[in-house]
């Protein structure tokens, strides 16, 4: 009963950390997971969030097993 | 449709010219009319300062994924016959290619739009993050100029 947080980019660096696992309580949003894994209230502005490798917002609910990511706005190309 | 990262320089014609002898051998010559190709460079200025390197982070499974999620919308929206995408990752020179974005369909009209299509959003939705190196350091890459 375990959800995996991975951090890229700016985030990472900032936090000191790539990835976190939190135990699994039902009914989190990402918004929460947020909070429980970084212990900041808020989540930046423009912060991109995933839930297994796809987009989400910052109210999706997670589920037991999954993997949320959470990342400053894309500049590749 | 192929999508492929590569950690190390490559080199964009010579890509081109290997998935299009590919096409060739699964459709058969004659199929397309247009060829759509578009490279990025890396450039050794960016927001007025001098850039002597950067670092192209990605995240693992969800970057292919995305990039794969936008060149199947570009087939769907437009005849295109097959699509081809190469991204850098990793430590990156000026003048190095960064990405490269080619489209194969009948006529030039889809193979430009498509083309631009999955560069665009390329640009907004596929998770990369540019680090560039500059005499006063390291410096995250904050949003992509414009078009």
């Amino acid at each position: 009963m375990a959800i995996t947080v991975k951090f890229f980019a700016r985030l990472r660096e900032e936090l000191g950390m790539d990835e976190v696992q939190l135990d699994f309580v039902a009914g989190l949003t990402t918004q929460q997971v947020w909070q429980n894994a970084t212990r900041q209230e808020v989540l930046p502005a423009k912060t991109l969030v995933a839930i297994n490798q796809q987009y989400a917002s910052e109210q999706s609910l997670v589920k037991d097993n999954d993997e949320v990511a959470f990342f400053p706005p894309v500049t590749g190309g | 449709m192929a999508v492929y990262l590569k950690n190390g320089l490559f080199d964009p014609f010579k890509e081109v010219q290997q998935h299009q002898q590919q096409l060739e051998a699964n459709i058969g010559k004659g199929q397309y009319g247009a060829s759509a190709v578009f490279i990025g460079s890396m450039r050794d200025f960016n927001e007025a300062r001098n850039v002597s390197s950067m670092t192209l982070e990605y995240y693992p499974g969800m970057t292919e994924s995305a990039l794969e999620v936008i060149c199947q919308e570009a087939k769907e929206k437009w005849p295109v016959l097959d699509t081809l995408v190469v991204h850098r990752v990793g430590d990156i020179q000026p003048n190095d290619s960064i990405v490269l974005v080619a489209v194969w369909s009948a006529h030039r009209g889809a193979a430009y739009d498509a083309n631009r299509y999955i560069m665009e959003a390329l640009k907004s939705r596929a998770p990369f993050w540019k680090k560039e190196t500059t005499a006063s350091g390291g410096h995250w890459v904050e949003k992509n100029t414009p078009a």
